[in-house]
């Protein structure tokens, strides 16, 4: 049998997992990063982007979460999310990414460019997890 | 004794007031459920992030937070949560008492209080006693609003990034069940160390991306989302607090009428008594 570590994702809303898993993929700010038992201690921001969690017997469950940090001990792993979705609305993240690439094309101000890159950013990231979640099912 | 009439309308008015209490309650006990459901959503992130900074403190860390380093006490700030309207028992006296308790202990050292109050109760209560109050935040309404506490929070982050304040305390009330709570002093900074005897031995994190920046965000997404959990709780305590205060003084009311009903059966008698000896005194006399 695999090595597994305990791992809990929180947001502030709800608890969205809690248990034993071969390995979590995380999005974190300086690239993809794949978690497993006996990993160095790490802490690290996370992106807005997909979780992908691998469960003892290879079966795979993507959870959504729009940034926060990861904390990781050699025997367990912890996703403080900011938001975290189990459920994505398709038509509303493409939607989000359409306004928000139409309102970059005639942003007025500094201001507004960054706000609306990160709305940009996350509406990618709800749609890469929803491919993601596609995939996983589609195994 | 009282006519019947004054009895009468005292009857009537005792009615009217249970009628609001038996209704306050009501409304307590299912906000109270509401309260007690958000309170159980948001432990999970409140403790599994303290678990986290936990760690964080016992890391033999390169780069030392200002929030991890003991110093020496000269000003202590204290963020105390309160409710923002009475008629809920004894449940802010029973906070203010444990801490100006904790207050005076800090004074009596010679060491300056300062307070941010959350909730109007504490605001006016530590204004009036006169306290120096750095910051407040009133009306937070039955669902707080994490946004809206962030603002005096930051306050008080930044008066102890600066050295204004050396210790942060955090006040509030802890839901036992729904008959008990209790007040509940907890040391915010410096953050108190977890006591887990595994990880003493030496070693640090890897951060992504730097030490800095990381652990700024996370130490203050911590201390946020402990006094919002507060906020939840005592929200929650709040609620409780009021069902049972509303639920005796209902019970109350309920004695009082049953008194005086007596009063006034027993006036009414006697009333009655008299006029028939009247009346039988006044046949004998013809």
């Amino acid at each position: 049998m695999a090595m597994t570590v305990h791992c809990d994702i929180v947001s502030a809303e709800q608890s969205l997992f809690s248990g034993l898993v071969q390995m979590v993929i995380v999005s974190g700010i300086e690239g993809e990063l794949g978690l497993s038992y006996g990993h160095a201690q790490l802490l690290t921001a996370l992106k807005p982007g997909p979780v992908r969690i691998i469960k003892p017997g290879g079966e795979e469950e993507v959870l959504f979460v729009s940034g926060g940090y990861a904390e990781v001990q050699p025997n367990m792993v912890t996703i403080l999310a900011d938001v975290a979705e189990r459920e994505i609305d398709e038509e509303a993240a493409q939607k989000a990414r359409e306004e928000a690439e139409h309102a970059l094309h005639k942003a007025p101000s500094e201001v507004d460019y960054a706000r609306i890159s990160a709305q940009l950013a996350e509406a990618e990231a709800r749609l890469r997890t929803l491919q993601a979640i596609r995939k996983a099912a589609g195994k | 004794m009282a006519g019947g009439k004054e009895i009468r309308t005292k009857i009537a008015s005792i009615k009217s007031t249970q009628k609001i209490t038996a209704a306050m309650e009501m409304v307590a006990a299912s906000k109270m459920r509401r309260a007690q459901d958000r309170m159980a959503l948001g432990r999970p992130y409140a403790q599994r992030i303290r678990a986290v900074i936990g760690h964080v403190a016992n890391a033999s860390a390169e780069y030392q937070h200002i929030y991890l380093q003991e110093r020496e006490a000269k000003r202590v700030g204290f963020i105390l949560v309160s409710t923002d309207r009475g008629l809920c028992g004894g449940l802010n006296i029973n906070m203010f008492k444990a801490a100006i308790r904790e207050m005076q202990a800090w004074s009596k050292k010679g060491v300056d209080v300062e307070v941010c109050a959350v909730g109007n109760k504490a605001a006016s209560f530590f204004n009036a006693i006169g306290s120096k109050v750095v910051a407040a935040v009133r009306d937070l309404g039955d669902a707080p609003q994490a946004n809206r506490l962030i603002g005096s929070v930051k306050v008080m982050l930044d008066r102890y990034a600066e050295g204004d304040i050396d210790r942060l305390f955090l006040v509030s009330n802890e839901f036992i069940n729904t008959m008990s709570q209790k007040p509940r002093v907890e040391q915010l900074l410096p953050l108190p160390k977890d006591e887990d005897e595994k990880l003493m031995h030496e070693w640090d994190y890897l951060y992504e991306p730097d030490p800095v920046e990381l652990l700024d965000g996370l130490l203050a997404r911590y201390i946020e989302s402990q006094v919002y959990q507060a906020v939840v709780e005592n929200k929650a305590c709040e609620q409780a607090a009021r069902m049972i205060a509303m639920k005796s003084a209902t019970d109350n009311a309920g004695e009082l009428i049953d008194q005086l009903q007596l009063v006034y059966n027993k006036a009414r008698q006697a009333a009655i008594t008299q006029e028939l000896s009247e009346i039988v005194g006044g046949a004998a006399a013809v």
